[in-house]
């Protein structure tokens, strides 16, 4: 298991733009121009969310002791080009039709669409992600009409775009369709509107990523905080929040926080 | 029972000069009238209820905040995560087998979901769905719907119990108790199984398991029959539920109920059907609905559950008996390398394993330190996975960035969603209906907190 290489090339999805994806670039991670031009997103280029780096196997060089600060980017899948395949285009059709005439087009309001292993993102941009929810609820073709909450993500290496809100769609008329819609927000300005008052099961998932990320869901009825007591600091889940270590001291030495340990990664 | 202007136990107000001059009384057991005595003597025409979180008809520590006017309820919220212990950051520092055993203990009446749905998003990332072996996915199904079962029997039972019947506690625990030692012959352990692992399940069936399941399926049909003759045409179980808790269609769509609270509205949505997993479209088995949306309908419609439940598990048996196969994917760099047996201490390596890695094949002893120390790594990306648990859609969202543990691991549970409801299903009600309506959303505060 020491191979850096994932342990098995997963299948590409029948649509997908997967096997190019990950297995066709030539990204090292000294290239950091092409580190640039993956993030700008632009098609079938995978985007990087961060750079691993820890113990290595051979496929980096010889170097297989750890030590010698082996650096490899982590590479998400990038914009998908058409056909998607499955139900996907058609949700994308529909989606672009229903926005005509709205706040934002569907170029304006979609950063990019995604596919991946047999899934549907839709990267919103966090302006238009109330005028994309609604349309995704309304629109007869579409009719997501069940919402499965809100999932934080914290992706420290994204400078601008370090917090993620992802949530889950379900269309129940079109046979438990998905769609994942996916907005980002820069650690600085943490806002994401609300979609509380068009999917109202989103009360408490908001304020659990409110709790756990510090995301502010503007418009939400009371973004308070729901897990954690209510005088806590910080927001637990994100991954620069300070864990503590055992205080257990041997010879002078204490145990280092989880996130400290030398570990496998 | 007594008046304490200056509370002990009382949490600080956010709002000092809104508390100011409030009379806190502290209940702890007693004649409920002498509370009433006492709190109309001062005249107050609001009195706000704290039920929970340490209170035995709340699931846990559920904590329920209720505004009274006499005995209707005017306003009800929830109140939750005494039990929160960060089980989703646990996770993201264990590796990925190692995860099954932290969301195993979530909501601990349907472990096997919990795990299901994780090793089933892993899969998905791994990109292995197809590969994981025909047997294993018989078991994961079989183990799943023993669970639904024993959870509704749960919550039958302690609902029941809520409402004061005991002997339909006493029921629902004894007929569990069959689930519960089929469970732990196959897994070693009553619930927190963590049997379910990435790439199929930890350990075969041991001998006579099918015969142990083909004996359990009448008795366990028996218990839930005599549950029913108890409750269906109870007149005081029908006077306490029926009607009470109602929440129709259009409540459940726009506070995102799943489960037996959406089924009991009349929608037949499940999971199992519209967006099969682990080969569900091949088993023959309906989907119950009721239409009375109420709690007596929920209830009618986990009775029914149940029954369909020993359906598939009857169809697992059979099919378990003709398929010999491998119960974990056959790529060795995923699979758990160690062969698990039956020993007089429980499970643990099989004695040729140990034989294999000791003494013949160092390689052998090095691929299993790596994986069982180290783990596999998962390509990186998303994926999300839902499954139809006891209590409704328990979705996974697994992150990966490449390495050898979850970047982050989200669990959407069915209870943590469904509590929203209460004000809904309460307000406007009685304050002994409170109970009711909260039984029969069934909610589980290890699930709802994680």
């Amino acid at each position: 298991m020491s191979d850096s290489q994932p342990p098995k090339t997963p299948k590409p999805p029948e649509s997908s733009q997967r096997a190019e994806g990950t297995a066709g670039t030539g990204l090292t991670a000294t290239d950091i121009g092409a580190l640039d031009r993956a993030r700008a997103g632009e098609a079938g280029e995978p985007v990087t969310v961060g750079v691993r780096s820890g113990m290595w196997g051979p496929s980096l060089g010889g170097d297989t002791s750890g030590y010698g600060g082996l650096e490899k980017p982590i590479l998400f899948p990038g914009a998908a080009a058409r056909p998607y395949g499955e139900y996907f285009d058609e949700v994308a059709d529909e989606l672009e039709r229903a926005l005509v005439g709205g706040s934002a087009s569907f170029d304006e309001a979609i950063e990019k669409v995604v596919v991946d292993r047999g899934e549907l993102t839709l990267h919103v941009r966090r302006e238009h992600l109330l005028a994309v929810a609604r349309a995704l609820r309304d629109d007869p073709a579409l009719r997501f009409e069940f919402c499965a909450g809100v999932s934080g993500v914290h992706y420290l290496d994204m400078p601008g775009e370090e917090l993620h809100a992802v949530y889950h769609l379900v269309s129940i008329t079109h046979g438990s369709r998905r769609v994942r819609v996916e907005v980002s927000c820069p650690d600085a300005d943490p806002h994401i509107p609300s979609i509380v008052s068009v999917y109202p099961s989103n009360d408490w998932h908001e304020r659990e990523t409110w709790d756990m990320f510090g995301i502010i869901f503007d418009g939400h009825p009371s973004l308070t905080r729901i897990l954690m007591p209510d005088d806590w600091p910080g927001h637990p889940q994100r991954k620069d929040y300070p864990l503590g270590g055992i205080p257990v001291e041997y010879k002078g030495a204490t145990v280092p926080a989880p996130d400290e340990r030398r570990s496998y990664n | 029972m007594s008046t304490h202007t200056t509370d002990p136990y009382a949490t600080s107000p956010l709002d000092e000069e809104m508390a100011e001059g409030a009379h806190v009384f502290n209940v702890e057991g007693g004649d409920w009238d002498d509370l009433v005595d006492e709190a109309t003597s001062l005249h107050e025409e609001r009195i706000v209820v704290n039920m929970g979180p340490q209170h035995p008809s709340t699931h846990g520590v559920l904590r329920l905040i209720l505004e009274l006017d006499g005995e209707t309820v005017t306003e009800a919220r929830a109140g939750i995560g005494y039990l929160h212990t960060g089980i989703e950051k646990n996770m993201e520092f264990r590796t990925w087998t190692q995860g099954v055993t932290f969301c195993t203990r979530m909501d601990y009446l349907t472990p096997m979901f919990q795990e299901a749905a994780f090793c089933l998003g892993i899969e998905k990332l791994l990109g292995v769905t197809d590969d994981i072996p025909e047997r294993a996915s018989v078991i994961r199904v079989l183990m799943m719907e023993m669970t639904r079962i024993s959870s509704h029997l749960v919550g039958v039972g302690t609902g029941g119990m809520e409402m004061g019947a005991t002997t339909v506690m006493t029921i629902g625990f004894r007929e569990r108790e069959r689930l519960m030692r089929i469970i732990e012959m196959v897994t070693g352990l009553r619930m927190n199984n963590a049997y379910i692992r990435p790439g199929g399940v930890v350990v075969d069936l041991p001998p006579g398991t099918i015969d142990a399941i083909r004996e359990m399926i009448p008795q366990i049909r028996q218990g839930i029959k005599e549950l029913e003759d108890l409750l269906n045409e109870n007149p005081i179980v029908k006077g306490r539920m029926v009607g009470v808790g109602v929440l129709d269609l259009a409540g459940c769509m726009a506070l995102g109920m799943t489960g037996p609270v959406l089924r009991s509205t009349g929608l037949p949505h499940d999971l199992r059907k519209s967006a099969p997993y682990c080969g569900y479209e091949t088993y023959d088995f309906d989907v119950i609905t009721r239409t009375s949306a109420d709690a007596y309908g929920r209830l009618r419609v986990r009775f029914d559950e149940m029954y369909e439940s020993l359906r598939i598990i009857a169809q697992c048996a059979d099919r378990l008996q003709d398929n010999p196969g491998p119960v974990m994917v056959a790529d060795k760099k995923i699979g758990w390398p160690a062969q698990l047996a039956l020993g007089p201490d429980g499970y643990g390596n099989s004695l040729d394993h140990i034989r294999e890695i000791m003494g013949d094949s160092m390689e052998a002893l090095i691929h299993h330190f790596k994986l069982v120390t180290e783990g596999f790594r998962v390509p990186p990306g998303q994926a999300y996975q839902a499954v139809e648990s006891a209590k409704g859609e328990l979705g996974c969202h697994v992150v990966s960035q490449g390495g050898t543990r979850p970047y982050r691991a989200h669990f959407r549970d069915p209870s943590f969603n469904n509590l929203q409801a209460v004000a809904a299903m309460c307000e406007g009600g009685q304050v002994a209906d409170v109970i009711v309506a909260v039984a029969s959303l069934d909610p589980v505060m290890g699930g709802v907190d994680r």
